[in-house]
């Protein structure tokens, strides 16, 4: 007998956690386009990162220093293995390689700005050297990338630094690519292209490939810049302890390691998502090449992907890096993902936080962009501001860390002054787990 | 003629004697014996003979001076040559010219896989044959090939121009010949001369350049990315 | 990552040259390998002997070795010492006997490679070190090839040093980077070969012994790891008469062979030749991809 008074009850709508609504929406977009989905900023699925390590403060076994008053130093110098005129940073967090292009000229002036004022890098990127950022970087490192536009001698010889850009943590093994609404007529002039049109470059170097090649390739480099010019190697994190190694045996004086949350300015989803090492996972087996053939602070370890905070830099140092470099946290710094751009970014389909159409040049913070009108919106020296507060204010919160650690420099900062509040976390850096005196593969597990 | 012989001096000693801003007139480098980076960064308008083999990257990044290799030249000579002159009188490994911006690159003998390679504004006059995947990605400048190309010539051309007087075995992905305007006869025939090539006539070349179909994304030619 | 030099003797009164212009060539490519270096030296056969190439034996050990392999050799068997390395000349009924007793006597001894002809010596180390270390300089023979190693994923160990010598009288350097070696090694593992080292030559190497052990002659081997071996390399293959040269169809990794009436040699980088007699005259080019190249004497 069936009660017709009592409501049957439903199941509820139910998303599959495989096929889900972001899924779903990208096979819809590629069944419709037949094109790969192209954008900029880096990784958003969850990762392990460094908000799974913590500090031990000083009580009764360590003493801290006095905050604001005892000297907690900040400086490093990079590149003193070769070079002649090495680099000599008063913080040691440095604004990582972004292309003109990829960036409007106001955006690039007030990175340039904003690092000089606090004694701090900046770092040109795939597209040459404008005078504008030149102009206003005290230090400027110059990027010598597969495509080489814009390369000439004789930026590289203003230049301070050269980093030799081997990879991206965005997409270690993948070329650049910037799409035709960004190749505007200066930029296109920079470059040696038609303006407009889709460019793509080289995953590889023209004209080297491999390590054994890439020595002889920097002793060129040398050559023509009088042994005076730190060269630095970048690459993506993939296989760090390899790849670490062999930039050293290839004569780098600083190895630059770009773990998977580096942003790019547009490459494939696909590749942003499912490539790469998180920068956590990296440090350590790079720290142990360098530590294996005796390089460990002779050649310079710069980490980057994912860099946030003071905590952030402090860790990463901590793990055995001599300084961190910023690129997604300088552009929000700037004005990327503002709430105040709400509106605007209603109408790309988007919200503040989740922007990611980096490629499309019609970035409302004028940032992203070749557009006149959009990046007349950055005042580069508002923006300069911007940058030099934050930079400031990571290098306090590091230097505050460092000091309730009992460390009168932040390069005394090593992994004995963390713990791990996860397993991953542990595995990945092996700093024992919370509490515990034991990582994943310590003494046999 | 100023001699530097590399059997007595460093690599450092030669090219910082070269690189000098007040350098002038004739060089001479001997016993090259293909060592790398040889009279590299030159920015002064002085004639260098290197008067043997030379290893990579011979004459890199010159900007202004006349460099002419008496042997062979190994991989990525020229490489990113801004201006003035480069000449082999042998064969060229790998990539020459490559990245070039501008100025002259002459191989009397033949060059290697990938010459011109992503070029900008170079131009390179080869006497024998070029190798496969040259000119791949070339943006601007010129490549005159008296021989004959390999595979994948201009593949994912941009807008330099090819001229090859012999086979050409393969095109890469986007490049197409063209017809030869009488404009382009006078470039082939002005950097033939540049070259000092005479006795093939502008005529018996086929031009080759960018079918522009990679230009903006489109899914028909998905496939040839 | 690594430099390779080889030299193939047309005219056979270079012959007493062969071990000290192997040594110079060897010498100027340490830039491109300063982590290990080797090499193979042909020469010498006689009718009916082969020649066992062994390494690293505890010196403690040595008379009971030599006392285990004349037992089962006998008489004619000869030794001769090289550093670490020694080099046994048995009767050729006896080699299979003889490596057996190698590979179960220990204390330290490892095989390196068998043929008519094939000696062949590595060591971690500066290459002009490891020439010296076993007097290059003072060997004779028909060809050499050598090699100077940067290791790029697998360990600077002796065995991880090049040449690899995987079948009688064979041996392999490589230079650049495979990428699809971890799933060969499988396969080939499967069909009986073993392997010392996580090295991708090690496979390389092992792929063509067990193509030629199955009878096919080394160019249709060669041409078959076109098809199998995926990534960046240019080998050269020693073979007992000579050698040949293979690049991948991309061809990033140099390679440059110079030759007269008296010579044929190979390099990574031309300046390996700059002291090789004649080479001023030489026909000098570089291997085009994708195709094998093979110089062999006359059997």
């Amino acid at each position: 007998m069936t009660d017709n008074t009592r409501k049957i009850p439903r199941t509820k709508p139910r998303f599959s956690a495989t096929f889900d609504p972001f899924t779903i929406s990208e096979i819809q977009r590629a069944a419709a386009t037949g094109i790969y989905d192209i954008r900029g900023a880096g990784t958003k699925r969850k990762l392990p990162h460094f908000d799974d390590l913590l500090f031990l403060g000083a009580s009764m076994s360590r003493y801290p220093l006095e905050g604001y008053r005892e000297r907690c130093d900040t400086d490093v110098v990079l590149g003193t293995r070769f070079a002649s005129k090495p680099i000599r940073l008063k913080t040691p967090v440095t604004i990582a390689g972004m292309s003109f292009g990829a960036l409007s000229a106001q955006a690039k002036e007030a990175l340039g700005r904003g690092a000089s004022a606090v004694g701090t890098s900046t770092t040109t990127g795939d597209g040459g050297m404008t005078p504008e950022e030149r102009g206003h970087s005290t230090t400027l490192v110059y990027q010598y990338l597969p495509s080489r536009y814009g390369m000439n001698p004789d930026d590289l010889r203003r230049a301070d630094a050269i980093e030799v850009v081997v990879g991206q943590g965005a997409k270690p093994g993948g070329g650049g690519m910037l799409l035709g609404q960004k190749i505007s007529e200066r930029v296109a002039k920079m470059r040696d292209l038609p303006e407009g049109i889709d460019q793509r470059s080289a995953c590889r170097h023209p004209d080297w490939t491999g390590p054994d090649d890439l020595e002889i390739k920097i002793e060129e480099l040398r050559e023509i810049t009088a042994w005076e010019k730190p060269i630095y190697i970048k690459i993506g994190a993939s296989r760090p302890y390899y790849d670490v190694s062999l930039a050293v045996k290839a004569g780098a004086d600083v190895v630059v390691l770009d773990g998977m949350q580096g942003g790019t300015a547009a490459t494939q989803e696909v590749f942003i998502e499912h490539v790469g090492l998180p920068i956590l996972a990296a440090i350590r087996p790079a720290v142990q090449a360098l530590q294996d053939l005796g390089m460990h602070r002779k050649v310079q370890l710069i980490v980057s992907g994912g860099i946030r905070s003071g905590a952030d830099m402090a860790k990463a140092l901590a793990l055995g890096a001599d300084a961190v470099a910023i690129g997604t946290a300088a552009l929000i710094a700037l004005g990327d993902q503002s709430p105040d751009l709400a509106e605007e970014y209603a109408k790309l389909g988007t919200v503040p936080g989740a922007y990611d159409d980096w490629q499309d040049g019609r970035d409302p913070a004028g940032i992203t962009t070749q557009d006149p009108e959009l990046a007349a919106r950055l005042d580069p020296i508002l923006g300069g501001r911007r940058i030099a507060n934050y930079l400031s204010v990571m290098t306090m919160e590091a230097q505050a860390i460092a000091r309730a650690c009992g460390k009168s420099h932040l390069h005394n900062l090593e992994p004995e002054d963390l713990v791990a509040l996860t397993m991953e976390a542990a595995a990945m850096t092996r700093i024992p787990l919370a509490g515990t005196e034991w990582y994943p593969g310590r003494q046999g597990f | 003629m100023q001699e530097i012989d590399l059997a007595q001096c460093t690599l450092r000693e030669a090219n910082s004697q070269l690189q000098s801003e007040d350098a002038t007139g004739a060089w001479a480098i001997r016993n090259p014996r293909g060592r790398h980076a040889l009279a590299v960064g030159l920015t002064a308008p002085i004639d260098v003979l290197i008067d043997g083999q030379a290893g990579y990257y011979a004459g890199g990044m010159n900007q202004r001076a006349t460099i002419t290799i008496e042997g062979n030249a190994g991989p990525g000579v020229a490489e990113n040559m801004m201006s003035g002159r480069t000449h082999v009188r042998g064969n060229a490994s790998m990539a020459a010219g490559a990245t070039g911006h501008g100025g002259l690159l002459v191989i009397d003998g033949d060059a290697g896989a990938r010459c011109g390679i992503s070029m900008k504004g170079i131009d390179i006059v080869v006497r024998g044959s070029v190798g496969h995947m040259s000119a791949f990605m070339a943006q601007s400048g010129t490549l005159v090939v008296c021989g004959d190309a390999g595979e994948a010539l201009g593949d994912s051309l941009y807008e330099a121009k090819i001229f090859v007087r012999g086979e050409v075995r393969s095109l890469g992905a986007d490049c197409e010949e063209k017809d030869m305007t009488a404009q382009d006869t006078v470039l082939l025939q002005s950097l033939l001369d540049s070259a000092g090539i005479t006795g093939y006539p502008a005529g018996s070349f086929r031009l080759y350049g960018s079918a522009r179909r990679l230009y903006h994304f489109h899914v028909d030619n998905a496939a040839a990315y | 990552m690594c430099g390779i030099v080889g030299l193939f003797l047309k005219n056979p009164a270079l012959q007493p040259e062969l071990g000290r212009l192997t040594s110079q060539m060897l010498k100027v490519m340490t830039e491109r390998g300063p982590d290990s270096a080797g090499f193979a030296v042909y020469g010498g056969a006689r009718h009916g002997q082969t020649k066992i190439t062994v390494r690293d034996l505890a010196p403690a050990h040595g008379a009971a070795f030599e006392r285990g392999l004349a037992d089962i050799a006998g008489p004619d068997m000869t030794v001769a010492f090289r550093d670490d390395h020694m080099v046994i000349t048995v009767p050729s009924e006896h080699e299979k006997a003889a490596r057996r007793f190698i590979s179960s006597f220990g204390h330290g001894v490892a095989f390196v490679s068998s043929g008519d002809s094939i000696e062949l010596y590595k060591g971690v180390g500066l290459p002009e070190a490891v020439a010296t270390r076993f007097d290059l300089a003072g060997m004779s023979g028909t060809h050499a090839i050598g090699h100077t190693r940067m290791a790029t994923e697998s360990a600077v160990t002796t065995a991880g040093a090049h040449p690899f010598s995987t079948g009688p009288d064979q041996c392999l350097v490589h230079n650049g980077s495979l990428s699809n070696h971890n799933t060969l090694r499988r396969q080939l593992v499967r069909e009986g070969l073993e392997f010392a080292t996580e090295n991708d030559s090690e496979v390389a190497a092992g792929y063509l012994s067990w193509r030629l052990s199955r009878g096919e002659r080394l160019d249709e081997a060669l041409t078959a790891a076109l098809a199998d071996l995926d990534g960046f390399y240019t080998f050269v293959v020693g073979t007992r008469d000579g050698f040949a040269v293979l690049r991948d169809p991309v061809a990033c990794k140099p390679a440059v062979i110079a030759e007269t009436d008296d010579y044929v040699a190979f390099a990574s980088e031309y300046r390996a030749f700059a002291r090789l007699p004649g080479i001023e005259t030489a026909t000098v080019f570089e291997p085009e991809p994708q195709r094998v190249y093979h110089w062999e004497h006359a059997a």
